[in-house]
């Protein structure tokens, strides 16, 4: 009897092929695009982490409700005491104060006098202790585009386009023109030791990027910092673990009416990326859903066609003596070996394509030229345990619901009706 | 069985909803049937022909009345004893040969007998057997596509027969045929009707079909207008 089913089943392509590859179909976009939205989703997180928000990151309230304007008056002072005090107190986390500044570069000619000038965000980062984590973390080694990273004190990397704006190349001076941390002129010369190009625009238009060390010294910041980023070591964001460690900390550290004392929001507070974390959550339950959804109905109606096709079988077939009830079961047992092989075709095709994108990713630069928002240019798939059952599991459940939806028909009728139906 | 009949029917009527109404199909009918008749049952379109076969063949049930199949009151099986009965005792031939498209001409005649789960040696016995009283068995491994109306109709009969029921029910089974066609299977299920006892019972209007019965069975309006048996030997 199963030989029977099996024959007829690989014989009719009508009966196989079709929703064999419906369901292949279905379940490689399923997993291609769980993997793609993980990756990418995963991929804003991790670099507005690295670049702006840290997994925690720790400022006085009153610099956070400004901290787009860098206001480092409100800075955070007595910094180094407290990094240390977070590292040994959250070990699992590695601690490092940033300052964010707004200026003006300034190139002067062989005289000394402006050449070309121009708007810059500057990053004051770890780049001088002899630890790289902060350097790597911004991806500067490998947006280093000419030159080198500043090995001295007062070296300054510059984004390509802002150094080919004011016509600098390695080795040039330039000066900081900015406000120190008590609102005075502040002017600094650095000398440029490398060009980078992160494929950001929001960066690349004018970012200058130099050790901290100098940074305090231009804007008179002694151990100060405007903020204090934490990361989780394994590389990963813990949206629970983060809550409750700036729960810990602020009771610890904040005082609510000082303005000035230290508060520490984790990444899932900032709004854009809290909606993101939230998300991929729920990605996967929004995609299993809509997956089901969807494929039953093409299943579904897929299977009405092959159901109507096959009326005169199946009417034989109970003439013959066949239980109702059992056509309906091997129907059932007929779309889930279908759905089986479908599903893990999907899944086998889905993950090849994956693979692909997780390992070259796309560059999206080109369609972001002109993006404000800090975004990386290239993106990537990520593939994690959900990716495998992502597709799998609501393939087969869509393809039982489909051949389910469409055997109620030939298991209400009556059996005499099926023959009539098959005489016209 | 009462009075050794095979099938017996007493005040049979089927009524089918139709509009805010009902259409009466079958109006009172009462008949008996033997083991090895070869009966006619013939009539104009719409007479109710089919419909009397479906009940017989528990395919459908009696608005009003009794049929007795094999010991059985079709009104009374449930679907899981009357698909057994089927199962057993019953074959059905139709107009359209209703062959499985995709199976050879063995396998759409072994189907009945996996069905009832005859062990591997003696279901091969049987349907060789049964192509042999067909004359198809050089067809075995043929597709349905591959065969004439014929062939098709006589891998009808062979799969309608290869259980060897007490009951087969050919609905119009010459409909499709040309005449030399439509006398081969008649011979070939007289041979059968002779040889195995079964019980045929025909719907038709098809006057080749009508020369080979032994009983002729007229329905008019859902009402049996004449019973006739036909002396042969
Ligand atoms: N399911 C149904 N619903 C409504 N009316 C039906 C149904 N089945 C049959 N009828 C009606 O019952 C009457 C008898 O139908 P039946 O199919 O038994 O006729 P028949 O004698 O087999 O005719 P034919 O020679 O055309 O096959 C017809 O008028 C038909 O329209
Ligand atoms: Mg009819």
């Amino acid at each position: 009897m199963i030989k029977f089913l099996l024959r007829g089943l690989l014989r009719d392509r009508h009966r196989s092929l079709l929703p064999f590859l419906v369901t292949l179909i279905g379940v490689m976009l399923t997993v291609v695009f769980h993997a793609w939205m993980t990756g990418v989703i995963g991929n804003s997180i991790e670099f507005s982490a690295r670049f702006a928000s840290g997994h925690v990151k720790v400022m006085t309230r009153a610099y956070s409700e400004n901290a787009a304007q860098a206001p480092n008056d409100l800075a955070l002072i007595g910094t180094d005491t407290l990094t240390a005090g977070l590292s040994e107190r959250w070990p699992e986390m590695e601690f490092a104060g940033r300052i964010h500044f707004a200026g003006i570069i300034d190139a002067p000619d062989s005289l000394g006098e402006t050449r070309e000038q121009g708007p810059a965000m500057g990053f004051g980062i770890d780049l001088l202790s002899g630890n790289m984590a902060e350097a790597e973390r911004m991806n500067i080694p490998s947006s280093l585009r000419s030159g080198r990273l500043p090995e001295r004190k007062n070296e300054v990397l510059i984004s390509r386009l802002f150094a080919d704006k004011l016509g600098v190349v390695p080795g040039d001076v330039i000066t900081l023109v900015g406000s120190s941390m008590y609102g005075e002129l502040a002017m600094h010369n650095f000398t440029v030791s490398g060009t980078v190009d992160f494929g950001t625009t929001a960066l690349d238009r004018g970012t200058v990027i130099a050790d901290i060390g100098d940074v305090r010294d231009a804007l008179n910041m002694e151990d100060a910092a405007g903020e204090i980023l934490g990361f989780f070591r394994t590389g990963v964001y813990d949206a629970e673990r983060a809550s409750a460690i700036c729960e810990e900390f602020n009771r610890a550290y904040n005082t609510p009416d000082d303005e000035f004392s230290p508060l520490m929001t984790s990444l899932s507070q900032d709004k854009t990326m809290g909606f993101l974390v939230e998300y991929s959550g729920k990605l996967q339950a929004i995609l299993v859903a809509l997956f089901i959804m969807a494929m039953s109905l093409i299943l579904w109606n897929a299977g009405l066609l092959g159901g109507l096709r096959r009326y005169s079988e199946f009417g034989m077939r109970l003439a013959i003596g066949e239980s109702k009830g059992h056509v309906y079961r091997t129907m059932m047992m007929e779309s889930l070996l279908i759905g089986f092989f479908g599903s893990a075709a999907g899944v086998a095709f889905g993950m090849i394509i994956s693979l692909f994108l997780q390992n070259h990713g796309i560059d999206l630069g080109v369609m972001m030229k002109n993006a404000s928002v800090m975004m990386p240019s290239v993106f990537r798939a990520h593939i994690t345990p959900a990716t495998w059952y992502v597709g799998f599991i609501p393939g087969l459940i869509s393809s039982q619901i489909g051949s389910m939806l469409s055997g109620i028909g030939i298991y209400k009728r009556q059996t005499a009706q099926l023959f009539k139906e098959l005489e016209q | 069985m009462e009075d050794g009949k095979v099938i017996s029917i007493e005040g049979l009527k089927k009524h089918f909803p139709m509009g805010s109404g009902r259409f009466t199909a079958l109006n009172g009918i009462d008949l008996a049937f033997g083991e090895g008749e070869f009966t006619g049952i013939i009539g104009p379109s719409g007479s109710g022909k089919t419909t009397l076969l479906n009940i017989i063949g528990t395919l459908d049930n009696p608005s009003e009345g009794r049929a007795v199949i094999l010991g059985h009151s079709v009104s009374e099986l449930t679907p899981a004893e009357s698909a057994s009965l089927r199962k057993t005792q019953l074959g059905f031939i139709f107009q359209t040969y209703n062959l499985f498209q995709v199976h050879t001409v063995y396998e759409n005649v072994e189907f009945p007998l996996l069905l009832q789960g005859i062990a591997n040696n003696r279901r091969r016995q049987m349907v060789l057997d049964a192509l042999e009283w067909v004359g198809l068995t050089d067809k075995i491994n043929s597709r349905p596509a591959q065969l004439s109306g014929g062939e098709s109709q006589r891998v009808a009969i062979a799969r309608a027969m290869v259980k060897r029921p007490a009951v087969v029910l050919a609905d119009e089974p010459t409909a499709n045929l040309d005449a030399a066609n439509s006398h081969n299977i008649l011979q070939t299920m007289e041979k059968l009707n002779r040889e195995l006892k079964t019980t045929f019972l025909f719907a038709t209007h098809d006057e080749k079909v009508i020369g080979y019965v032994r009983r002729k069975i007229w329905l008019a309006d859902g009402m049996v207008a004449r019973d006739e048996l036909i002396e042969k030997n």
